[in-house]
Parts: structure tokens; sequence; C-alpha cells
């Protein structure tokens, strides 16, 4: 439609005559800037200062195998949709996200060919079989990690040691995961926490430890949470109750030791379980009350793993069990629609009104 | 202008859950209503509001004046519609409106002159019949956009209300018409509080605005001062703050039940603009034949408060501010949020239509549409607590009783979720669905 036709136009002209129709769409006309590639640019940014930090502690290997899951994740989404026919979604970077995290969970020593096993089985079998973003029910790198650790146990329990690298030389280590469950055999005191041969508290927060790529620094993974915080990406009511909960639960069996207790928060993949994996969107609930119900879940599965079960650790293990209660939890918590009474009154009016007619 | 006194401007007894913060591009704040010159002709709606659609009084051929009647109806919940021009009738035809609203339209040809309708005089209003009569006769519906008829709205006899709430939070981007009635016009408003709270006798009345419209509290401010009860609340800028639930929920802290009018939680709510015409009824009788409507969007020349008569043709609207700018991609009746879009820049402006916006590009098309991602944005802006994502998910199912549940009925489609949406999800057209879905299902089981 030009301007001299808008002018021209008399009244009278027959419809059909008459110029060009506008568009016509439904309201809102107005959109938030936010986009679901920006939301994941945006987590993409809070982990790679706990990339640089493990480069840092375990060489440039580490570079090489979170290329290797980022190239598989992205191509294997790529195929997969090609394959079934569907729009392409990798522009949207989760395939790089779950890369990037699967990669964080994966010792530096890993053969390249397993970690790419390791991106398909996250990215093909649990995201596209069940529809792709946003219809996963459970993690998809923590699958990834946990197939592994099943099919693989010696390589994904082969731990190199921190700053080794350069030296060049490729001894194993113990984690503290595994240390801190011989001072829980021996009993928790000052005394069975120094005969362990834990690191120091201060390299546990700068990640000079023995661990997964991207669980061994503390610190860059609580700079990225805030980060996300900042940004409005996650709700940090699933990190604090998370972590708030195993804290609890860890000062009550270290009979009040809070030196156990800050090893056990540091250690083990809790910061980057709770601040990355269990705030994903698709596999946590949407509402307030279900995110602190799955959040304090998850913290009380974990510390029992970690307590009680034959495995050092149990992040992954819990995270996935909470992701399969979700739709449960959603239920249970959905927000009562504005104004509509609660049940429990409107099935005690429908009582009362039995009662009168009867 | 006087400075505030502390303690008059209240604060919001509650905060309203969701909403979203959307960019408020209040350009035309500081322009008063211009009036256009009288159109040559124009066309009236016979159905500019909520109810039943007025049937013409008049037929081709006649001569009418500015202010008689020339639709009505029988029918309760109905306005009458009243000449906004002198002139000549020449057609009375078919109008489509957006959402394929058919209705009938008069239209009238200008003779130019402007003459009044002889009958013209202020109403006599002696009893609460009398109020609700003049009320009815004035054409008033809720002008902020919903159109519900206002003497309906009025019809508190046999119900204990207790609060009326002028609505001046005016949440939709672009729109300042309110605002400025607030400003320019805050005799009326003065004049209309004090009469509605003589003749309906509400308890307390309190004018709410957002809290980025300082020169508005300023200007309202002689109206707290003269009566004890009356008072002013200054509310969070969010949209949408306006809405009428949110509205009485922020002010008083009463939530009106699904299904439920404002009126039985003991509140009125008006918008202020109404508030000064009804006021100036009073005084004149003049009826509503004029509105004040904001121009604005990138693709006007002049954004400007224009005040046109009822039914001009939103071109000549356009034309007055300038024209085009560029090529309209998208032509708006309404706010950029609630508001719809116009196929044409052909139809006339009806009673509760605020604002006309036009865009060169189209201001919802900034992202592609993707799957749902479950990041929960839109449970967090729902203003009516709802889950958008899920009641999307279930109108593929169409389980009318599983949409119930999930109270999609009580959605008014303020559009906070879709905007709130990373993924583009066309949310709002869900809703839509949603409610139909339930409709069609309650049709069949009577």
């Amino acid at each position: 439609m030009s301007d001299s036709t808008v002018k021209n136009q008399t009244p009278d002209a027959p419809v059909k005559e008459r110029r060009r129709l506008l568009t016509v769409t439904s309201s809102p006309h107005l959109r938030s800037p936010e986009t679901t590639t920006g939301i994941m640019l945006d987590v993409i940014i809070a982990l790679s200062p706990s990339l640089i930090a493990a480069i840092c502690v375990f060489g440039w290997r580490t570079l090489l195998v979170t290329c290797v899951t980022v190239a598989t994740c992205v191509v294997s989404e790529y195929l997969s949709r090609k394959i079934m026919r569907r729009d392409n979604t990798i522009s949207d970077l989760s395939a790089v996200v779950t890369g990037i995290l699967l990669a964080f969970n994966l010792p530096v020593t890993i053969p390249l060919w397993m970690a790419a096993i390791g991106s398909v089985v996250a990215i093909v079998v649990v995201k596209q079989f069940f529809g792709g973003i946003g219809c996963n029910f459970i993690n998809p790198a923590l699958v990834g990690r946990i197939v592994l650790m099943m099919s693989f146990p010696t390589a994904m329990s082969s731990w190199a040691v921190p700053l080794a690298w350069r030296s060049g030389s490729a001894v194993t280590a113990a984690t503290p995961m595994a240390q801190l469950s011989s001072v829980l055999d021996a009993g928790v005191s000052a005394q069975s926490l120094n005969a362990a041969g834990l690191p120091s508290l201060t390299e546990m927060l700068l990640g000079v430890r023995g661990g997964s790529l991207g669980e061994v620094c503390a610190l860059t993974l609580i700079l990225g949470g805030l980060y996300l915080i900042i940004r409005r990406v996650i709700s940090p009511a699933i990190p604090l109750c998370y972590i708030g909960t195993v804290a609890v639960i860890m000062l009550i069996a270290g009979k009040g030791n809070f030196t156990f207790m800050a090893y056990e928060l540091l250690g083990g993949g809790l910061l980057l379980g709770a601040i990355f994996m269990a705030t994903d969107y698709t596999t946590s609930p949407l509402t307030f009350k279900g995110k602190i119900i799955y959040a304090v879940g998850c913290g009380l599965v974990t510390a029992l793993i970690r307590l009680f079960g034959n495995m050092p650790e149990g992040v992954s293990f819990s995270i996935i069990l909470m992701n399969i209660l979700v739709p449960h939890i959603e239920k249970l918590t959905a927000p009562r629609p504005f104004g509509r009474r609660r049940e429990k009154r409107i099935r005690q009016k429908k009582n009362e009104e039995a009662a009168e007619h009867a | 202008m006087k400075q505030l006194k502390t303690g008059m401007v209240l604060r919001p007894a509650r905060r309203a859950h969701g909403g979203v913060h959307v960019t408020y591009n209040k350009n035309t704040a500081e322009l008063p209503a211009v009036r256009i010159p009288t159109p040559e002709r124009v066309t009236i709606a016979m159905r500019q509001h909520i109810g039943a659609p007025c049937v013409p009084l008049v037929k081709r051929g006649d001569h009418v004046t500015v202010g008689q009647k020339i639709g009505d109806s029988d029918k309760f919940v109905c306005s009458p519609v009243h000449a906004s021009i002198s002139g000549t009738v020449v057609s009375i035809d078919d109008l489509e409106f957006p959402g394929g609203i058919r209705t009938q339209g008069v239209t009238i040809e200008s003779d130019g002159e402007m003459t009044m309708c002889p009958d013209i005089q202020p109403p006599k209003i002696n009893t609460y019949e009398d109020a609700l009569k003049a009320a009815r006769e004035s054409g008033l519906v809720g002008l902020g956009g919903a159109g519900f008829p206002t003497h309906i709205k009025l019809d508190i006899r046999d119900k204990d209300v207790d609060t009326l709430i002028i609505n001046a939070a005016e949440c939709e981007p672009y729109i300042t018409v309110d605002y400025r009635e607030c400003i320019d016009n805050n005799r009326d408003i003065l004049y209309g509080v004090h009469e509605l709270k003589e003749i309906f006798g509400f308890r307390r009345i309190i004018i709410a605005a957002e809290d980025n419209k300082p020169l508005a509290f300023q200007a309202l401010s002689d109206i707290a001062d003269t009566h004890g009860s009356v008072s002013l609340m200054r509310l969070k800028s969010r949209y949408p703050q306006g809405a009428e639930k949110v509205l009485i929920y922020t002010v008083t802290g009463r939530k009106v039940p699904p299904g439920r009018l404002p009126a039985d939680v003991g509140c009125v709510v008006m918008n202020v603009t109404s508030v000064g015409l009804f006021s100036r009824y009073l005084h004149t009788g003049k009826p509503l034949v004029s509105r004040s409507l904001t121009v604005d969007g990138d693709a006007i020349t002049e954004p400007k408060n224009v005040r046109a008569p009822i039914g001009t043709r939103i071109r000549d609207i356009v034309d007055f501010c300038g024209g085009y700018k560029s090529t309209p991609y998208k032509l708006l009746m309404g706010g950029p949020m609630m508001g719809s879009a116009l196929y044409t820049d052909d139809l006339p402006i009806i009673k509760n239509n605020n604002a006309i916006l036009a865009f060169a590009h189209d201001p919802s098309k900034i992202k592609k549409t993707r799957a749902c991602i479950r990041c929960g944005r839109c449970v967090q802006a729902c203003p009516m607590n709802l889950m958008p994502t899920k009641i999307e998910n279930l109108t593929q199912t169409g389980d009318a009783a599983a949409l119930r549940a999930c109270g999609a009925d009580i959605c008014m489609e303020c559009g906070s979720c879709a905007y709130a949406c990373p993924s583009g999800r066309p949310l709002v057209q869900s809703m839509r669905l949603a409610k139909n879905i339930i409709r069609e299902a309650g049709a069949r089981n009577e």
C-alpha cells in the first residue's frame, strides 16, 4: 500500500478495487527480546569460566574432550532431525550446552571415542527420541554420563592428578569424594579428616583436586550461577534448596563438623549439578513450590547416596530420579487460578449442600 | 502546582502475581488532545459495547444533529449511540470489525454546521433510577477498552458495594489519553467523583495510577484534598496493572472469583476518562459523541493525541496526523498488548477505541517460533496464576474438563505469557482456542 493509493481511494470504491489489505495477527503485538538461543548463550557464557579453570587444572586435553562432545552433540542433533524430517534446531544452541555439560562430567583422561558415544546417547536417545528440545523427561548430559559410567567403569573413574599435566606425569588420583567416604567409614572427626589426605579447602575452592572436568573449581561454578541468577535465566530456588538440603544433612551426619560439611558441598559434582544440571528447564518443575520440592528431593537423594550408598557420589542419580518425578510434583503444586477457591473448600461446600438436601 | 502532601497517596494493598515489564513508549504524554476538523462523513457502528447491538432509529435521508440518539435497543445490556456530527444519513450498511464482528453502521455526511441537538439538556437527577437512566442515555461504556455499558456497572442497588476504583493505570504501551484526561480535565474528574459519591453512596473512592505518571498525581491532588474518603493510589508500573481483576486485587486485596463481577466483592471499577465524560454529561447533557485517542507508531508522521467524533474513519485521523510516514505493515486499534490488528484503515473509530497505532514493521515478529523449553516464564508472567504452556498442550487433546480444571476460562488474554515467551509460542491464540473448547463442550452438555 503506498501513500498515493491511500489518498486516491474514495470510500465508495468497490471492495475488491480497494488497496491491499494490512496484516492481521493476534495480540499481543509486542514480544520480549528474550529468545531460546539467547538463554542458551547465557548458559554457555556462565559455563565458560569453569571451562577455563578446567583447562588450567587438567591441561589442553580438557578443551579437546569438550570440543569432541560439543561437535558430536551438534552433528548428531543435526543428523537425527534430518533423518526424522523435522525442522532443524541446532541454531538454538541447546546441543552445545548439552555437549559442554557432558564434557564437564567426564574425567580428562577419557578416550575421545567414549566421549563421542556419550554425546550420541545424550542427544539421540534421550533428547531426540522423545521429541527434541523441551520434550526429554530426563537430563540428556546426565544420562550420557551414567551410560558411560555403566559401560566403561574403569575409564570413567581414573582421575588425573591436578596440575600434573605441566610436568607430564600421568598418575591417577583419588577424588575428594572417595576420600570423604573413608572419613565417613572411620567416623567424622578432625583427626579422620586430616588422615584422609584431602586437599585444603582453598584448593577445593580453586579446583586443585581430582574429579570430572567441570566440577572441580567451585569458585567459577558459583560465579556462573550468579551470572545466571542476575540474568534471570535460572531462579535461585533450585540451587539454594539443593545445596542447603545437602548442607543440613551433612552437618547432622558429621555431628556438627563444619569442615566436613564444607568438603561435602565443594567436593563431587554438587555445585555443577545444583547450578547447571538440576536447573535445566525441561526437566525441572514449572512452579515455584514444585522447584523447592524438587530441589529438596535432589538434596535428600544426593546425601543418602553419599552417606549410605556404595558409590562415593550421587548427584547424577539424584537429579535423574527427581527428573522422573517432575510431572507428579508439577501436578501436586499446580497454581490455583486467580480467585478460585481451594479444592477442599469446594468439596466441603458440596458436602454441606448434599447434607442439606438429605 | 502545589506539592503533594504525604499520606494522601495510598500504597497498594497487595502485589499481584505475574505481569511483565514492557517498554512503555509513551511518546505522546506531553501532548494535550487536539480536536480534529469535522470529518466529511462519519460511520456510527450500532454495536460499540459488550451486549446487544442497537437498532438504527434513523433512515436514509434523515437529517441528524450532534448528540441526537440514532440507535438504541430495548435489551438490557446495551448502550445507545448518538450522532457525532450534524448532517444527512446517506447510508445504513454492514461493517466488519476485527474478530469477525459484523454490525450495522449509519453513515452521516456532514453539513459542516455541527448543530447541537435541541433536546440536549442536563439530566435532572433525583433518584437512583434517574442516575442510572442518565448513565444509559449518555451512551457511556467502559472507555478503557472493554466497552462494558456503564449503567449496568453502576447498577449496584442490591449489592453491597463500598469502593469505587477509578482506573488511571493505563498500563498499555503508547497510550496516553487517560493520562492527558487526568491533567487536562482534572476539574471534570473532580466533579465526577463528587457526583458519583453523592448519587451511588460509595464509602471510598480510590483513583489508582501507575508510578510513572507523577504529573497526573499532582493534577488530581485537588480531589484527594476536598474529600476525606477520596484518595489516590500509586501503583507499580507493570503490565497489566490496569486489568480490572488485577487492579481490584492490588487496590483492595480482594479477589474476584471466576465468573463473578467486581460488584460481588464490593467494588466498581471505572476508567478515569469515563468519569470525566459522565461528569460532563451531568453538566451539559451532551452524550458520548467524541473521544480522545493516541495516534502513534513508527509509521505515523506526527504522533499526537487527537479528539475525534465517534465514527471518524481511521484514515481521516491518520491524515490529520500527517499521514503515513512509511507504508504501514500493521494497524492496531487499541494498545499493542491487547489491541486488535485491522485489515484496513477504512474503519470508523468506536467508543472504547483509545488508540490507533501504525507500525511499519511487525513488532511481534522479532523471534522465531520454536518448541516450548518449559522455562516457566509464562507461568511467572500470568496475572491470573495459570500455566499457559500446560493449557497450550491440553488444547492439542481438546480435553475440555482438563482445560477447565486448569482455569483456562479465567484468562483475560492480556498477552503477558506470549510477550514473555522466549520461544515465541502463540500462547494467546491457544488460550482463545482453549476457551472455545470449553464453551463448545458446555454447549454440548446443555
